[in-house]
């Protein structure tokens, strides 16, 4: 006879993750009874209001550390409290990309080319239910960081990556693209899905165990059978990594990228890695350190190819979009180094350095956003010369952002390089070291070639322009701009807030 | 703020940045006010400049005018400034030839892609950032300012200059920042050796201990990251490639900027950081070292006799002078030390001359071609006269200022290194070669056709040339004041090696 436990949950410390499904709850009911007209301003403000809400409560519970908010299911810790405090500002200003549904179609139902299409752009309809997807995957990636087993962590895999296929497949320009992108993406990622769940069953065959400290004790008892711990790793590791865009589990992203309207591909790039980088760092961390022989030369190396090949294959790009993803795939080689690096200060590193680059991934996409002619956003490299001459302010932020990819002195890029590659050294990887910094300079060889084909070259007169930013996409480009500058000339708060609170707790 | 309590390097590299903010609210049109603000911050910071070199104690040992506060004390990193008379000597030369770039170049911003505001903006912090670079006394903070110094140039050459000059910038940028991640990987390496033994910091002068503790393929692995971003800096050969090109793209003003004082941030980074932080390594190093800067003085000074633009000749010089310099620095000799510090002081002056008239030449003739000039003595007296000042300190005659410190490097690398010595001295005689030649076909002969109706220096380009001028010549009668700055510092590097400078012999001749 089976007896039911009933479940402990300490909901204060869920509340973050709790609200922001709550608030996606209440978007998925205005989009059911609202009037049409009353949906825009009324989901934005909702999102909004949501997601500073469970900031707050984030906040206000920042040090109640406990292994048990659901069981053994979910633990709150400080790393977990940096990481979801980083998705949350992201999201933050990510949602103001949302609210300029310029990039969105007007109607996801209906057909690319048919009669529907063009009556709902005639009728200027607007999709709103892309705030109460946001707030979905939001959630997901909430939760994935803090999961301590891993059934719940697969669960919140699946939440963050459902509503982000869905996202993916709404662009209004080259609707078939984007949804071959989405469905790109949702093949790719449910097969990388089954790796993960393949994983679980054999961590689960190994241990006897799907949470986190049931694995740690086997892997430290030593008792299991060897080989199901390296292919659960292994087939794990499958899983995360397709999530980051890390080499060979990369194809996706640049088409993905380049499919999704902008705002989306902004809230994706930045705040699924900040997710999937929290949640393998815990895992890695807590359950696999002590055999750490089983997973780290193949970890190393694969951090390797990561960063010379996304760096090599970003050169030869002509569309900005598809070059920021090749540079989104060298950081991830950069941020494994932080995982690789398996000590306290590649854990701070690596929670500075997503936070950093997630802010200054939204400011770059929101700029992409802006430069557009009249068939929609303009992405090949080729039109953006020019740039600087046209619209100075636009040209020198994303310069500016440019130059924190790049890694840059006074940006916040280059803090995070240098504290994730000492990290890396401290642990005693030379080759990262030196393979982070040479692949550093060809990475800066793209971006200071859009810096020149922005500033030195002369526009072309192909009626290319850059519209007048809406307040919304202002505000996220301003406030990307203040943090990434913010944090490169004086990150000591920051640097400070982290040391004190990132740990693991088992 | 008490402007009292405040140290002097951090008002220095405080005023243009404030000069700066004031132009940010000067209207675009107005191209005057925004040279007034600029030239009177510069004037300002060169004051402030001059204060400090006065009040410099020169029998005092260390570091002087030190500020130390944390930073980021995580990483133990420090916002950490002072400086010892090396350095003092080069923020001097930084300081003054600054407003002499703005008043030369008066009208040089006026062809740019962008307005003379952002010329100016990018002017004075590039300001801020070269006394800066100087200043540091921690080693992040150095590398921070080394590489963020990198982005004003670029915009400077890029947006200022001539000719290709998109294709001159990103050069230099791509090599200045592949040498940079090079020395990041060492300063990596720096920090996480000092934490590994004893207590994280990047401060020099606790630094300069760290290599009692390192092994020596480690210590050689470290010094040469350092090496090699410098060596692309002060360009040696084979690293020099990049220079020419930025030279000649960029403005005149930018070019005395980026030779004067940009590429010295290399040779006085060997001096800093290479000597005092990597002994072993340096001795490793140094034969290989003196043998690259015996090349790079012929090789410069041979691609400068072949040289046809005025502009790339004077970068081609400036190649050979840094082997000298470079030379200098690693005899590892007081003398030799003193001579180089000196001739970096010096090869700022001695270029900004050649470089300013330079500019005035190209600026009347629209060209920079050698031979499109000839006879400008007589249609242009005082021009042809700086030129030809300018050039014989280039070839360090006696009575300049550039012979006193050439000839210490040369009897400083002579006491160790006689046969260096030796080779090098015939880059002075290919140095007469490669200024006479050029003196010899712009300003003297007839006057050749497109040449007759050019005018002679303003008052204002008077003006920018006569401190220059006059500096040249009064250091070349009295260089003692600068080397009673320079000789203690230059000893103290000298015996932090282990060397003493070798007792001079005498073979015994017959009684």
């Amino acid at each position: 006879m089976i007896t039911f436990i009933s479940p402990t949950l300490d909901y204060a410390l869920l509340a973050p993750i709790l609200i922001v499904l709550g608030g996606a709850l209440i978007g998925v009911l205005i989009e059911a009874f609202a009037p049409r007209s009353a949906r825009g301003s009324s989901q934005l403000f909702i999102t909004l209001a949501t997601l500073v809400l469970s900031l707050a409560s984030l906040i206000r519970v920042r040090s109640g550390a406990s292994t048990t908010a659901a069981m053994e299911s979910v633990t709150f810790d400080g790393a977990g409290v940096l990481l979801q405090g980083s998705i949350l500002i992201i999201a933050i200003i990510s949602v103001f990309l949302l609210a300029d549904q310029e990039s969105f179609t007007a109607l996801a139902a209906a057909l690319p080319g048919s009669d529907e299409e063009r009556t709902s752009l005639q009728q200027d309809l607007k999709l709103t239910e892309v705030y109460p997807l946001a707030l979905f995957a939001v959630a997901g990636m909430l939760l994935f960081p803090v999961s301590t087993d891993l059934i719940t962590l697969f669960v919140a895999l699946e939440m963050l990556s459902l509503p982000l296929y869905l996202l993916a497949g709404l662009s209004r320009r080259r609707r078939l693209m984007s949804q071959e992108s989405a469905l790109k993406y949702f093949l790719l990622g449910a097969f990388s899905s089954a790796f993960f769940l393949m994983g679980i069953a054999y961590l689960y065959g190994y241990s006897a165990a799907v949470t986190f400290s049931g694995i740690h004790a086997a892997v430290i008892g030593g008792a299991g059978n060897g080989v199901y711990l390296l292919l659960g790793i292994a087939f794990l590791s499958v899983g995360l990594l397709f999530k980051v865009g890390a080499v060979p589990f990369h194809a996706w992203s640049p088409d993905v990228y380049q499919g999704a309207p902008t705002a989306v591909t902004a809230f994706m790039a930045a705040a699924t890695k900040v997710a999937a980088f929290g949640a393998m760092l815990r895992i890695f961390y807590v359950s696999f350190a002590e055999a750490y022989w089983q997973w780290r030369p193949a970890l190393i190396v694969i951090a390797l190819i990561t960063m010379v090949f996304g760096s090599l294959v970003a050169i030869a790009q002509r569309d900005v979009k598809r070059m920021l993803a090749y540079s989104s795939i060298a950081h991830a080689g950069f941020l494994l180094s932080g995982v690789i690096a398996l000590n306290k200060s590649g854990l701070d590193a690596s929670i500075f350095y997503l936070f950093a680059y997630g802010v200054a991934t939204v400011g770059a996409f929101a700029i992409v956003t802006l430069v557009r002619d009249a068939a929609g956003e303009v992405t090949d490299l080729n039109r953006w010369s020019g740039l600087g001459k046209r619209s100075p302010w636009v040209a020198t932020a994303f310069a500016g952002f440019l130059l924190a990819f790049a890694g840059i002195p006074l940006t916040s890029g280059f803090i995070g390089k240098f504290s994730i590659f000492s990290a890396a050294y401290e642990s005693g990887s030379t080759a990262i070291l030196i393979t982070g910094v040479l692949s550093s300079a060809i990475a800066a060889f793209f971006y200071i070639r859009v810096i020149v084909l922005m500033f030195f070259k002369d526009p072309v007169e192909d009626g290319t322009s850059v519209v007048i930013p809406s307040v919304y996409t202002q505000i996220t480009i301003a406030i990307s701009a203040v943090v990434t500058f913010a944090l490169g000339i004086y990150p000591t708060p920051l640097i400070n807030l982290i040391q004190s609170t990132a740990q693991f707790l088992r | 703020m008490n402007l009292n309590n405040m140290n002097l390097l951090t008002l220095s590299m405080l005023l243009p940045l404030l000069g700066t903010a004031a132009l940010a609210f000067v209207p675009k049109t107005n191209a005057l006010l925004t040279k007034q603000i600029a030239l009177a911050t510069t004037v300002l910071v060169a004051v402030v400049g001059i204060a400090m070199t006065v009040s410099f104690d020169i029998g005092a040992t260390g570091f002087q005018f030190v500020e130390s506060r944390e930073w980021i004390p995580a990483f133990g990193i420090k916002y950490a400034l002072g400086v010892d008379g090396i350095a003092l000597v080069l923020i001097l030369m930084s300081v003054l030839l600054t407003p002499i770039v703005v008043i030369a170049g008066w009208n040089e911003s006026e062809g740019g892609r962008w307005s003379p505001k952002v010329f100016y903006s990018l002017l004075l912090v590039l300001e801020t950032m070269m006394i800066g670079v100087f200043a540091s006394t921690d080693v992040f903070l150095f590398y921070v300012f080394f590489e963020a110094m990198l982005v004003p140039v670029y915009f400077l050459i890029g947006g200022f200059g001539s000719g290709d000059r998109a294709a001159a910038a990103v050069k230099f940028l791509l090599y200045s920042l592949f040498g940079g991640l090079l020395m990041l990987a060492s300063i990596v390496g720096i920090f996480v050796m000092s934490t590994r033994y004893g207590n994280r910091t990047f401060d020099i002068t606790a630094l300069s201990g760290l290599h009692t503790v390192l092994t020596p393929m480690m210590e050689n692995v470290l010094f040469l990251g350092f090496f090699i971003a410098f060596a692309i800096k002060a360009p040696l050969w084979p690293l020099h490639t990049w220079l020419p090109d930025a030279a000649k793209s960029a403005t005149p003003g930018t070019s005395v900027l980026l030779l004067g004082v940009l590429d010295k941030v290399g040779t006085f980074g060997m001096i800093r950081y290479c000597l005092t932080l990597f002994p072993e390594a340096s001795k490793t190093f140094t034969p290989m070292i003196i043998t690259l800067a015996v090349i790079s003085i012929l090789y410069g000074a041979f691609l400068a006799i072949g040289a046809k633009d005025i502009k790339r000749l004077i970068a081609y010089t400036s190649i050979s002078h840094f082997g000298f310099i470079t030379m200098g620095i690693f005899a590892m000799t007081s003398q030799g030390m003193s001579g180089a510090t000196l001739y970096m002081f010096n090869h700022g002056f001695s270029t900004a001359a050649l470089f300013l008239v330079a500019g005035f030449m190209i600026s009347r003739r629209k060209s920079s071609t050698i031979s499109d000039f000839g006879g400008l003595q007589r249609i242009t007296p005082i021009m042809a006269w700086s030129f030809f000042i300018a050039g014989m300190s280039s070839l360090a005659l006696p009575g300049l200022s550039s012979f006193v410190s050439e000839f210490l490097v040369l009897v400083g690398t002579f006491t160790r290194y006689p046969v260096a010595a030796v080779i090098a001295t015939f880059g002075i005689v290919l140095a007469a070669l490669y200024i006479l030649i050029p003196v010899q076909r712009a300003l003297h002969g007839p006057t050749t056709p497109g040449n007759e109706n050019l005018t002679d220096l303003t008052l204002r380009e008077k003006i920018a040339i006569a401190p220059v001028i006059s500096l040249i010549v009064i250091l070349g009668f009295y260089p003692s004041p600068l080397l009673n700055i320079i000789n203690p510092a230059a000893a103290t590097v000298v015996s932090q090696q282990g060397f003493s400078d070798p007792a001079p012999t005498m073979s015994e001749g017959k009684k």
